[in-house]
């Protein structure tokens, strides 16, 4: 069951209340999995399973889990409002690959959220990466500390998605 | 050489303060160690087997003389003295303190240096030929791309959390000094007859417990695609690469599961959605950075009256003409030449050098060779520039200096790993055993006849001394609570590279000296005029070898 830092997150570098709950990945068959109403994010099995009924909703997210590829949301992906990649733990970086990915190639615009066990050091390189939305596991993990990595720099050398020009094509 | 900018410090800074929260907020415990364990590691700081250890990065090799005094500074004020120059080119500290290091990384930034992605699962620094630049056998200074590759790997956010540790390697010159086919990623540059420059592209080499040579996924990337295809390799290798068992997670585990041609489809069809974009290199970028490279103020000298300086002076000296015959390499411009300074001497650590001697190679780099110095993978120090009419005046200050061992590429040069007298992953040490290797081969003249040898000792299957490409290798190995030591034969780490095969049973460490010595008996015992140790060992095998070693007498 994956677990979110009671109702709060950071979205867009404020703290700001939670208002989606999150599926577990289900045991059992994915189609046999009661979606609720409301706004919900759901694993990509339930949302394959399902997408027939999901699909005419308007709130309804998924998540990726860190062996899930960008590529299995691909050119749907600007149907959700948001997508939740996730950390099984904070040194399986994957989600930051996907991340770009979903940005990038698919073009994903809405709220791309970690989830699970990412650590706050980690936040720069994931806003980097365009994630824009973090909801710690982590119950204990303070907030209004924990933002401040965000902007741990504020320079790079490399193109990603919040800088896509590379230092080298911006150097005076 | 490169010099930081504003753009280039101001992120180092950025770095130093993280980093400096990061540990204060490990001291005050609010954060968890398992959490710090990586954060420290990718700013170099291990902790071992007594103290910690602090990896400084020095970028392919290349030093100032500034960075060098910085270096002794740190070495006397926070450490005992010295410093270690590891296998991959870069200075080790082995006795900092946790609360001083954020102090130490803020000092070296002061001087554009730092440890950042020395370790952990990242991309690790650059490395490359140690004779860049200067090569007689040079075809393209591979320098430019390192920086150009050193800026695009350092904070990649995509990449700070991969698999495991991923090695780039880099080399410009016909014979192959940087190894790259034992690195994740191995470049060697190459030059068409159009003109035109780019990479012969090899992944998935390594060392390690598992031992490969790489394999060319693309016989030529022109090099305004380098960091777009580099970059491709490195997701694929993200999201693919095994993350459930360490000991499988390097890139050549998972290269070899999909087979090179697979590995190489995945890698080109991620490229071609990104080869086009803002990450594909300008013309302006490729020489700005190589107008970081570009020749010192070398003297327009007559090269024949120059080297008959030096002819005359080795006709009166032995002790100077050996040092000549090992130490002194040929430049390509006329009237200099390349010096190596040992690392090697008998009875010190190799690779180990003191606060004292860090400070006489900056003067000797100022003085000879145009204030800069480079480190290089078999542990010793490069003065690249020196005019060979001072070569004579720089032998004597390297002699009172202690650098003079005229032993660089003989079987007394011997590659080692710190071992299990420092490093808390070692199974056996190394340092013993290169010292009583080196004591049995005291004999110059003797060491001389018997030509280039690379004798590489590791103290563990991490292969740190890169036992495995070692003419002659010795792995150290546990035994029950016992040290012993394992034989290699015919491994390299040029261009035609090879991993050594085990020669039987291991050894005890009183037994090392002389199995070498038996080694080298059968060698002399068999070889034609012109071949050398590798050579023989290729023609004849290892059975000549066995037989004399597992003789019962």
């Amino acid at each position: 069951m994956l677990k979110t830092n009671g109702q709060k997150l950071i979205k867009d570098g404020v703290i700001v209340d939670n208002t989606w709950a999150l599926i577990a990945k289900p045991e059992g068959d994915a189609a046999e999995v009661a979606v609720p109403a409301g706004q919900v994010i759901v694993p990509l099995s339930v949302w394959a399973a399902q997408k027939a009924q999901l699909q005419a909703r308007a709130d309804v997210g998924v998540w990726l889990d860190s062996d899930e590829v960008a590529e299995s949301i691909g050119e749907d992906a600007n149907h959700f409002p948001v997508i939740g990649v996730n950390f099984p733990g904070f040194m399986d970086g994957r989600a930051f690959s996907t991340a770009r990915l979903l940005r990038e190639r698919y073009g994903f615009k809405g709220e791309l959220r970690a989830v699970g066990g990412f650590i706050r050091d980690q936040l720069c390189y994931l806003r980097r990466c365009g994630v824009n939305a973090f909801a710690f596991a982590n119950p204990e993990t303070d907030l209004e500390i924990a933002v401040k990595s965000l902007n741990d720099f504020n320079e790079y050398y490399q193109a990603s998605v919040d800088q896509p020009l590379p230092l080298f094509r911006r150097r005076a | 050489m490169y010099i930081y900018d504003e753009y280039d410090n101001s992120i180092l800074r950025q770095r130093v303060a993280q980093f400096r929260d990061q540990t204060e907020r490990f001291l005050a415990g609010d954060l968890p160690p398992e959490q710090f364990l990586p954060l420290r590691l990718q700013n170099g700081l291990y902790v071992q087997r007594l103290a910690p250890m602090l990896r400084i990065n020095v970028p392919y090799g290349m030093l100032n003389s500034a960075q060098i005094r910085k270096l002794a500074h740190i070495a006397r004020h926070y450490d005992k003295g010295y410093v270690h120059v590891s296998t991959r080119q870069n200075i080790q500290y082995n006795w900092p303190d946790l609360t001083e290091v954020p102090d130490i990384l803020s000092e070296l930034a002061d001087v554009g240096m730092h440890g950042t992605q020395s370790s952990g699962n990242c991309i690790r620094n650059t490395t490359s030929d140690q004779f860049a630049g200067v090569a007689e056998d040079e075809i393209i200074d591979p320098r430019p791309y390192c920086e150009i590759i050193r800026q695009w790997s350092s904070f990649h956010p995509e990449f700070a959390f991969l698999p495991r540790k991923f090695k780039i390697a880099v080399t410009g010159s016909e014979k192959d000094r940087a190894a790259v086919q034992v690195h994740d990623i191995g470049l060697q540059l190459i030059l068409k007859d159009s003109g035109e420059i780019g990479f012969k592209v090899y992944v998935g080499g390594g060392l390690g417990r598992t031992p490969v040579i790489g394999s060319v996924i693309r016989e030529f990337l022109p090099e305004e695609d380098l960091l777009s295809y580099l970059e491709a390799i490195l997701r694929v290798y993200n999201l693919s690469g095994r993350r459930d068992n360490k000991y499988k997670a390097r890139i050549k585990i998972l290269v070899r599961a999909v087979t090179p041609e697979v590995f190489a489809q995945k890698v080109e069809a991620e490229w071609e959605h990104m080869k086009d974009g803002y990450s594909k290199l300008t013309r302006a970028e490729i020489e700005r950075a190589k107008g970081f490279f570009t020749a010192p103020a070398y003297e327009a000298i007559d090269n024949a009256a120059a080297q008959a300086g030096v002819d005359a002076q080795a006709a009166d000296s032995v002790a100077f003409s050996k040092w000549l015959q090992r130490n002194v390499r040929g430049h390509r411009v006329a009237g200099y030449a390349a010096v190596t300074l040992s690392l090697k001497p008998t009875g010190i650590a190799p690779g180990d050098i003191t606060d004292g001697q860090l400070e006489i190679i900056a003067d000797l780099a100022d003085e000879f060779s145009f204030g800069e110095a480079r480190t290089t993978h078999e542990q010793n120090i490069v003065l690249a520039d020196v005019k060979k009419s001072d070569l004579f005046a720089l032998w004597q200050k390297c002699k009172t200096a202690g650098f003079a061992t005229p032993n660089i590429g003989t079987i007394t040069d011997i590659i080692c790993c710190p071992g299990g007298d420092f490093c808390s992953l070692a199974n056996a040490k190394s340092i013993p055993i290169a010292e009583a290797i080196q004591r049995q081969f005291e004999d110059l003249d003797y060491v001389y006849d018997l030509g280039d040898i690379d004798l590489n000792i590791s103290g563990c299957m991490n292969a740190c001394g890169h036992h495995h490409v070692g003419h002659i290798g010795i792995l150290g190995v546990d035994k029950s609570g016992k040290e012993f030591y394992q034989v290699q034969l015919g491994g390299s780490a040029s261009n035609d590279a090879s991993l050594g095969d085990v020669l039987g049973p291991s050894f005890g460490a009183d037994a090392m000296p002389s199995v070498i010595q038996k080694l080298v008996d059968v060698y002399v015992a068999n070889r034609t005029d012109e071949e050398l140790f590798i050579d023989t060992y290729r023609r004849i095998g290892a059975a000549p070898f066995k037989e004399k070693v597992y003789a019962k007498n």
